[in-house]
């Protein structure tokens, strides 16, 4: 309660790890995050991103490791010590209470006496615009109007941050977009440090300031959303931010330049900066090649690939072509417009690439 | 062209056979109609209407409300009943409720044990083990000897009321044990967790969020228990306390006859009490479906238990079970004993009470068997089709079938009896020539009715578990109405049928209080009023005691068989229609 909202603070999370009996969940956790920024934990189900953001609201079980929140540590703390507000999956609304009284809980918890009480609860429930809701029970609410329960529930006790956890999980999908744009508005207005957990590489991207993907209780890479997309540190966060091209082979010092072999015998030139050579992965996005009909005709700098379609799909405003090259199926994206010919399946195709848009993975 | 009218017969054909399939329902539904009509609905408006009669002219009158309220006989009967039911659930709250929250708080190794505790008492009619109660903890009984050698002093355990009260609770606290159970386990772990985070935690936690949301579950189980302590006929009559309601109704028709309007009276009150439990327990239930699980969630948060706290929870479980248990033991030791009287154990042992009771009451176990039987089954036929008519048929009035098969529910024995013998004793059935209300038919009946509710929330949810696109599925390859009947909905509901069938047998072949109205003869007599029968004089205990255990061994064979179809069928079922029990 006492702290302005202005002086958002820190969170900053040391070796962290934690297991459900044997079963390790998180395994050495290191993470800065930064006062007012809106971070997002990323992974498939089973990552550990929500027992993450659990044990940072001080539930399941005990976890090595520290947490601190702001300069103070708060590992050792009870769950109701902590004022650190979580907006639950499932809402987890009570449903013996009405849309006042589920949100005026936390300020009687906090002993804010009564006519203070009625001020801040209206307040809150006309920023998420409930105010004409507000002796309703749950049941009698629509999902979205359930979630904004649980958010006004959370910030009226103005907690130190926000933890949200899959919260538009339950939401069907243009309300998610909606909602996801709230969110984002409210976060701003408060300048609240807020983590935000999700599978949904598209609503974590849209959201983040920064994000950190998890996979088997370890993180993968920390970045903005634009840096993982265009610079994934391993194959998983290549895989898991948007469709790519993966293909395995060595680097080879030759000549000038370094080039990429694959075992099939295919092989391109990567450019003449400093490549650690040895086994590797190429990576390189679906829209990152040009497709032409026929062979190919050789165009100065560009990597030249030859193969033949398999497959094709349409996804409106592009067209997608799995090509056979080698041994490898290529995905490639070609941008769709109306009255344009497309390529049909079977057909011999040449495909384009700038070098410098491969990039090598050494996981 | 002649694909086109063998497609335009084929609609024809459709039609009529849709027609057909209204009729079909709609008569089976006037027939089921039709029963319940003659054998619940006017039985019991008859004796609604006698009550409000003038015995002598006839004429509509309160007179027999007044002569009741004012007779201090009466007034202390009712007094007493409402006292009785009342200090019921405070014990058996009592007992529950430590049961309830170790089990959904703990990570507690007895949890088993608990859940044994919730199914064992009621596998034993009440009244079977209340004389042996009484040799256990009566004024002269076992423990109560003990006390006095040890400490000098005895306790009145089975004092009057008291008795009734302490048989009634540990009989019954299995029901808000269950209530109350699933009603904390239907609590998700967010709820709890939400409120910490917004700093609620310990005992403000648990009155703010816990117990409102377990409130409901606690009430419909303590309903329950008030519903059926306030109708028992069997317990007081058979503990010698007469002072009651139902054993005034019992004591007046029998004794001063048919036409005494008192019986009538007091039967009103029954059911107005009765309907007055079930609707708390409606309002209790109504617009709070407070299941909050989610998925991966589930349940309290339980906490490990100290090796202290441990010891404290078992040594609670294990005196609970000791008490629990005792009717039970009670019985076992009657059962064997010699001379059981001003001893805390009997002089010897011997089987001679069970070669006394084969030889003498045969008859009254295939008779059991034989009314049990053929009750449950008609129960299961009606259960099934009712359940089928309401969930699979848009026909007119299905509610009502399935509200008034139900309705049985808040109808007592007692009450259910007096209406039988005053609405059939003038109906003289053909062949047999002697009226309907002492035909052994009738006992048949009576139990049917009684055990219907219990068998139609069986069928229902067998009937709910059933996807619609199954039996579509079966209609598009070609299967009738019938066929996908027989084919596909009754196969697949087999697992709740026979369960049903069996919680039925179960519990009609301890029912007592219906069936001590209906016996007209000795030789129609089921168990149960045997055991009444021989509970009535000191040397009839031993042979009663061995017809008690031979009831014990019939209901504890046919629930643990209930519950392993059950669980091997994987039917989901309600808690209540597992623990419906006999009185």
């Amino acid at each position: 309660m006492e702290n302005n909202m202005n002086d958002a603070v820190n969170i900053t999370i040391n070796n962290l790890s934690l297991a459900f009996g044997k079963t390790g969940v998180l395994k050495g956790v290191n993470l800065e995050i930064e006062p007012g920024e809106l971070f997002s934990f990323l992974g498939p189900s089973g990552s550990g991103k929500s027992t993450l953001l659990r044990a940072i609201a001080g539930f399941g079980p005990r976890p090595q490791g520290s947490i601190f929140i702001g300069k103070e540590e708060v590992t050792q703390q009870p769950p109701w010590k902590r004022n650190v507000g979580m907006v639950f999956q499932s809402y987890a609304l009570w449903p013996h209470m009405t849309v006042r009284k589920n949100v005026a809980f936390g300020l009687e918890e906090h002993h804010v006496s009564a006519g203070k009480i009625q001020e801040l609860v209206d307040e809150v429930l006309e920023m998420v615009d409930l105010l004409s809701l507000a002796d309703r029970r749950p049941s009698q609410l629509s999902g979205g109007q359930q979630q904004r329960v649980a958010l006004a529930r959370t910030i009226v006790v103005k907690p130190r941050v926000l933890l949200l956890d899959e919260p538009l999980s339950n939401l069907d999908a243009n309300l998610r977009v909606q909602m996801r744009r709230d969110i984002l508005e409210l976060q701003r207005k408060l300048q609240i440090t807020t983590i935000f957990v999700t599978h949904d590489q598209e609503e974590a991207n849209t959201i983040s300031d920064r994000i950190a993907v998890l996979n088997h209780g370890i993180i993968q890479q920390v970045g903005s959303p634009l840096k993982l997309y265009d610079e994934p540190s391993n194959r998983f966060v290549a895989n898991f931010l948007g469709s790519v091209n993966l293909i395995d082979g060595t680097v080879q010092h030759e000549n000038n330049g370094y080039l990429f072999k694959v075992p099939d015998g295919t092989s391109f030139p990567l450019g003449n900066n400093e490549i650690k050579q040895g086994d590797c992965t190429a990576m390189f996005r679906p829209q990152n090649l040009q497709i032409t009909r026929g062979k190919d005709e050789s165009t100065g700098a560009k990597i030249q690939l030859s193969g033949r379609v398999e497959h094709r799909e349409f996804l409106g405003s592009r067209i997608r072509y799995s090509v056979i090259v080698g041994e490898q199926i290529l995905l490639v994206d070609d941008i769709h417009e109306a009255n344009c010919t497309t390529i049909e399946v079977g057909e011999t195709v040449s495909l384009q690439l700038e070098s410098d848009l491969v990039r090598i993975l050494h996981d | 062209m002649l694909l086109s009218i063998s497609k335009n017969s084929q609609i024809i054909k459709d039609m009529r056979s849709l027609s057909r399939h209204q009729i079909g329902p709609a008569s089976v539904a006037l027939l089921l109609g039709a029963f319940l009509f003659v054998f619940l609905i006017i039985p019991v408006a008859k004796v609604i209407f006698v009550a409000f009669q003038d015995p002598n002219t006839g004429a509509l009158t309160l007179i027999n409300f007044s002569d009741f309220f004012l007779a201090s006989l009466f007034q202390e009967s009712f007094v007493n009943s409402l006292y009785v039911a009342v200090m019921s659930v405070v014990f058996a709250s009592v007992i529950a409720l430590p049961l309830a929250y170790f089990t959904t708080r703990f990570n507690f190794s007895g949890t088993l044990l608990i859940q044994t505790l919730g199914v064992i008492p009621l596998i034993m009619p009440p009244f079977v083990g209340a004389v042996a109660m009484l040799l256990l903890f009566g004024e002269n009984g076992s423990i109560n000897l003990l006390f006095d050698e040890w400490f000098g002093f005895t306790i009145p355990f089975m004092e009057g009321l008291n008795g009734v009260i302490m048989v009634e609770s540990i009989h019954y606290f299995p029901f808000i044990l269950i209530n109350l159970s699933a009603a904390l386990n239907n609590i998700d772990r967010s709820m709890e967790e939400s409120a910490q985070n917004l700093g609620a935690n310990g005992i403000r936690l648990f009155r703010r969020i816990v117990f409102p949301l377990a409130m409901p579950g606690y009430v419909a189980g303590a309903s329950l228990v008030f519903l059926k302590v306030f109708d028992d006929l069997g317990t007081p009559l058979l503990l010698n306390v007469n002072k009651m309601l139902a054993p005034q109704a019992y004591l007046r028709i029998t004794s001063i006859g048919i036409s005494d309007p008192m019986g009538y009276v007091i039967s009103v009150i029954l059911v107005v009490f009765s309907l007055l439990s079930l609707w708390t327990s409606f309002l209790a239930l109504r617009g709070k479906d407070y299941s909050t699980v989610q998925k991966g969630g589930g349940g309290l948060m339980k906490r490990d238990l100290n090796p202290f706290e441990k010891a404290g929870c078992y040594a609670v479980v294990i005196l609970i079970l000791l008490m629990v248990l005792s009717p039970h033991f009670g019985l076992a030791i009657l059962s064997f004993g010699t001379v059981w009287s001003y001893s805390v154990l009997p002089d010897a042992y011997t089987f001679q009470h069970y070669l006394q009771m084969f030889s003498s009451s045969t008859q009254l176990i295939s008779n059991t068997l034989l009314y049990a039987g053929l009750a449950a089954t008609i129960d299961v036929l009606l259960g099934t089709v009712i359940a089928y008519l309401v969930w699979r048929t848009n026909l007119f009035g299905r509610k009502w079938l399935d509200f008034v098969a139900m309705g049985a529910v808040a109808i007592p024995g007692v009450v259910l009896g007096i209406g039988y013998l005053r609405t059939f004793h003038e109906f003289n059935v053909p062949i047999i020539d002697k009226p309907l209300a002492s035909w052994w038919v009738i006992i048949v009946v009576a139990l049917a009715i009684r055990r219907l509710p219990y068998a139609l929330r069986a069928c229902v949810a067998a009937m709910q578990q059933i996807s619609i696109a199954l039996e579509e599925a079966a209609e598009n390859l070609g299967a009738n109405k019938r066929r996908t009947v027989f084919r596909i909905v009754v196969p697949l509901m087999s697992g709740g049928i026979v369960a049903g069938f069996i919680t039925s047998f179960a519990t009609a072949s301890v029912e007592l209080s219906a069936t001590l109205m209906l016996v007209s003869t000795e030789s129609d007599a089921p168990l149960a009023y045997g055991i009444y029968e021989f509970m009535q004089s000191a040397s009839g205990r031993g042979p009663g005691a061995a017809l008690g255990i031979v009831a014990v061994v019939i209901v504890g064979a046919a629930t643990y068989a209930s519950h392993r179809f059950i669980k091997s069928k994987n039917v989901e079922f309600t808690t209540e229609v597992t623990v419906a029990t006999g009185e």
